[in-house]
C-alpha cells in the first residue's frame, strides 16, 4: 500500500503536480463556503471564462499563463465588481453578459493574434506538465489568499451576512467586497493549471456544498472543505497516474462523489430524526 | 432606580433640518425636519415607498444628503458610524450562512480594526451580557436557522446590545413575527429605553403607538407631523400619509375592540 502511495514521488513532475493539487485544493475550497453561502457561483464562472482574452494577449507577448496570473485575475475582480456595482441590469445579468463577451472575445483574439494555446488543457487544466515557477506561484497564491482570509475572517463574514449592517458598523465594505473578489479570482486564476477554466467551480463548489451538508457550523464547514478538496485533488491526481485518466476531470469526479456520500449521509441523518 | 423620566435629556441626538434625499433621481426624502431629544422611543410610520427605510439609511449615513442636513450627535452620518445599530429588514440578510446567534452578537464588537487575532474572554463575557439582556442566552450556540422570527430579530437586538451603540434603528422589527413575539420585541425595546438608548421602529402597525410610543414620525416622502402620537395621529395626517383610509386605522385600536368588548 505505501508503494502504491509513494510510487508517483518517483517522478518529479508527479511531485510538482501533487504540491499544486494540494496548494490549488486549500486555496479553493477555503474560498468555497463564502462562495456558496454568497450565491456567487455564477460570477466565479466568469471570473474563469473571462481570463481567457487576457491570457490570449498575455501568451502573445511572451508570457506565461503564470506570470500572467497575479495581474489578470486582479484586473478581472476590480472589473466584474465595478460593472455589477455600477450597471442597472441586475447582477446575474452583467455577469452573463461579461461571462459571454469576454469568452468570445478571448476566442476572436487568439484566431486574430494566431497565438498557440492548447484550448483543452486551458478548459480542463494540465497539472502533470506544470513547471517549478508555476508550483511557486500557486503555493504563493495559496499563503496569500489563505492568509488574508484568516486575518480578515470575522470582518468578511460581517459583510457577507449583513452588508448594511456592517457598513452602518464602519467597516469599509467596499474593500471588502473587492477584497474578496480579488481574492477568489487569484485563486480561480493560480488554479487554472490544475483543473482548468470548466473545471475550476467544480472545485470551488462541490467540496463546499458537500461539507455544508455534513456540518452544523461555518467555520467547521470551512475546516471540512479543504479536507474533501485536498482530498479530491491528491486522490483524483494518483487517480489520473495508476488509470491514465485525465487528471482535471478525474479531481472533479472524485470531489462529486464526495458530494454524493454527503447528500446521503445527510438524508440519513434526517430520516433518524424523524 | 431608573425611571423613564430621568433617562431622558433635552439633548437633541437626531436633527433634521429640511432633508432631502434622492434615489434614481426621485425624491424619496423632500424637505424632512425633525428633531430627537436622546432616549426617546420614536415609531417611524407611512405607507409603502414613504420614505421610513431611507430615513434609517440616512441616519446610518447609507444614501448622501442632497439637500438640507442631518446631525447625529452633532456629527454628519458619515462622521457617525459605529454610535448606531442598524437591524434592518430580514430579508436583506443573508441567512444561508449557518451561523451560530454567538457569532452574530459577536457582530456587534467588530469594527474596521478588528482582525482575526484578539483575545476571547472579553468578547465573550459582552456576548453574554447581550444575550441575557434579550433573554436568550441558552440559545448561544444555536445555530440562527433554527430560531423562530422573533427569536432572530432579538439576536440582531443583542448585536446592537454588544456593540452599546446610542441609536437603535429597527426596520420593520414587527413584520413576520406572531403578536406574541411582536409583544416581546416591544417588551425588549421598552427595557433597552430604561437603559437611555434612543429607539427608532419603522412600523406598519399604527396600533398601539400611544402605548409603545414616546413619539411618532409619520411619514410620505415628507415629515407628516411629529411628536405624541396622541395629538399628531389626526385624521388628516393619517389621510396625508395613507389617503382615504382613516376609518380603518381608527377602527383598528385596542381601545376600539375594548369599548366593543364592552
Amino acid at each position: 500500500m505505501i508503494e502504491v502511495l509513494v510510487e508517483p514521488f518517483k517522478y518529479e513532475f508527479m511531485i510538482r503536480s501533487i504540491i499544486t493539487a494540494v496548494a490549488s485544493g486549500i486555496m479553493l475550497s477555503t474560498l468555497g463556503p463564502f462562495a456558496i453561502n454568497r450565491n456567487m457561483g455564477f460570477m466565479a464562472d466568469a471570473m474563469a471564462h473571462a481570463t481567457l482574452p487576457i491570457i490570449a494577449v498575455g501568451v502573445f507577448l511572451g508570457f506565461s499563463i503564470s506570470e500572467l496570473g497575479v495581474p489578470a485575475s486582479v484586473l478581472i475582480a476590480v472589473f466584474l465588481g465595478y460593472i455589477i456595482k455600477n450597471s442597472n441590469v441586475g447582477e446575474d445579468t452583467a455577469i452573463g453578459i461579461i461571462f459571454s463577451s469576454f469568452f468570445a472575445l478571448g476566442f476572436v483574439l487568439i484566431s486574430v493574434l494566431n497565438v498557440t494555446i492548447n484550448l483543452e488543457d486551458l478548459l480542463f487544466g494540465q497539472i502533470l506538465a506544470v513547471s517549478r515557477f508555476d508550483v511557486f506561484i500557486v503555493v504563493s497564491m495559496c499563503v496569500v489568499v489563505v492568509g488574508l482570509m484568516v486575518v480578515f475572517f470575522k470582518q468578511l463574514l460581517f459583510y457577507s451576512f449583513d452588508p448594511i449592517g456592517a457598513e452602518v458598523k464602519g467597516l469599509n465594505t467596499n474593500f471588502l467586497n473587492y477584497l474578496f473578489l480579488v481574492v477568489l479570482s487569484v485563486a480561480i486564476v493560480a488554479s487554472l493549471q490544475t483543473v482548468g477554466i470548466i473545471l475550476v467551480l467544480s472545485m470551488l463548489l462541490i467540496p463546499a456544498a458537500a461539507s455544508k451538508l455534513v456540518t452544523n457550523t461555518f467555520v467547521f464547514s470551512i475546516y471540512v472543505s479543504i479536507i474533501f478538496g485536498t482530498f479530491s485533488s491528491v486522490s483524483g491526481l494518483y487517480l489520473s497516474y495508476f488509470y491514465n485518466l485525465p487528471s482535471g476531470p478525474t479531481m472533479s469526479l472524485v470531489a462529486t462523489g464526495i458530494f454524493i456520500i454527503c447528500f446521503f449521509v445527510n438524508k440519513l441523518k434526517k430520516v433518524k430524526i424523524q | 432606580m431608573k425611571t423613564t423620566e430621568n433617562i431622558f435629556d433635552d439633548t437633541a441626538i437626531i436633527v433634521s433640518d429640511g432633508c432631502c434625499v434622492q434615489l434614481a433621481n426621485n425624491p424619496a426624502l423632500d424637505d424632512v425636519t425633525f428633531e430627537i431629544k436622546k432616549g426617546k422611543k420614536v415609531a417611524v410610520v407611512g405607507p409603502n415607498g414613504g420614505g421610513k427605510s431611507t430615513l434609517f439609511n440616512a441616519i446610518a449615513g447609507l444614501v448622501p444628503i442632497i439637500n438640507g442636513s442631518l446631525k447625529i450627535n452633532g456629527m454628519s452620518p458619515k462622521d457617525a458610524k459605529g454610535t448606531i445599530s442598524y437591524v434592518p429588514q430580514r430579508d436583506l440578510i443573508n441567512r444561508n450562512f449557518p451561523l451560530s446567534v454567538k457569532q452574530v452578537v459577536e457582530m456587534g464588537l467588530i469594527n474596521k480594526n478588528t482582525l482575526n487575532l484578539f483575545s476571547r474572554k472579553e468578547i465573550n463575557l459582552k456576548i453574554k451580557e447581550a444575550l441575557t439582556n434579550v433573554g436568550l442566552s441558552e440559545k448561544i450556540n444555536e445555530n440562527i436557522n433554527n430560531l423562530s422570527g422573533g427569536q432572530f430579530q432579538r439576536v440582531l437586538i443583542a448585536r446592537g446590545l454588544a456593540q452599546d451603540a446610542d441609536i437603535l434603528l429597527l426596520d420593520e422589527a414587527f413584520s413576520a413575527v406572531d403578536v406574541g413575539a411582536q409583544e416581546d420585541i416591544m417588551s425588549l425595546i421598552n427595557d433597552i429605553n430604561l437603559d437611555g438608548k434612543t429607539i427608532l421602529v419603522a412600523t406598519h402597525d399604527l396600533n398601539n403607538l400611544e402605548k409603545n410610543f414616546d413619539e411618532v414620525l409619520c411619514l410620505n416622502r415628507h415629515c407628516c407631523a411629529y411628536g405624541d402620537p396622541a395629538e399628531v395621529l389626526t385624521e388628516d395626517v393619517i389621510e396625508e400619509m395613507y389617503g382615504s383610509h382613516y376609518e380603518m386605522f381608527k377602527y383598528h385600536t385596542s381601545e376600539k375592540h375594548e369599548k366593543n368588548n364592552d
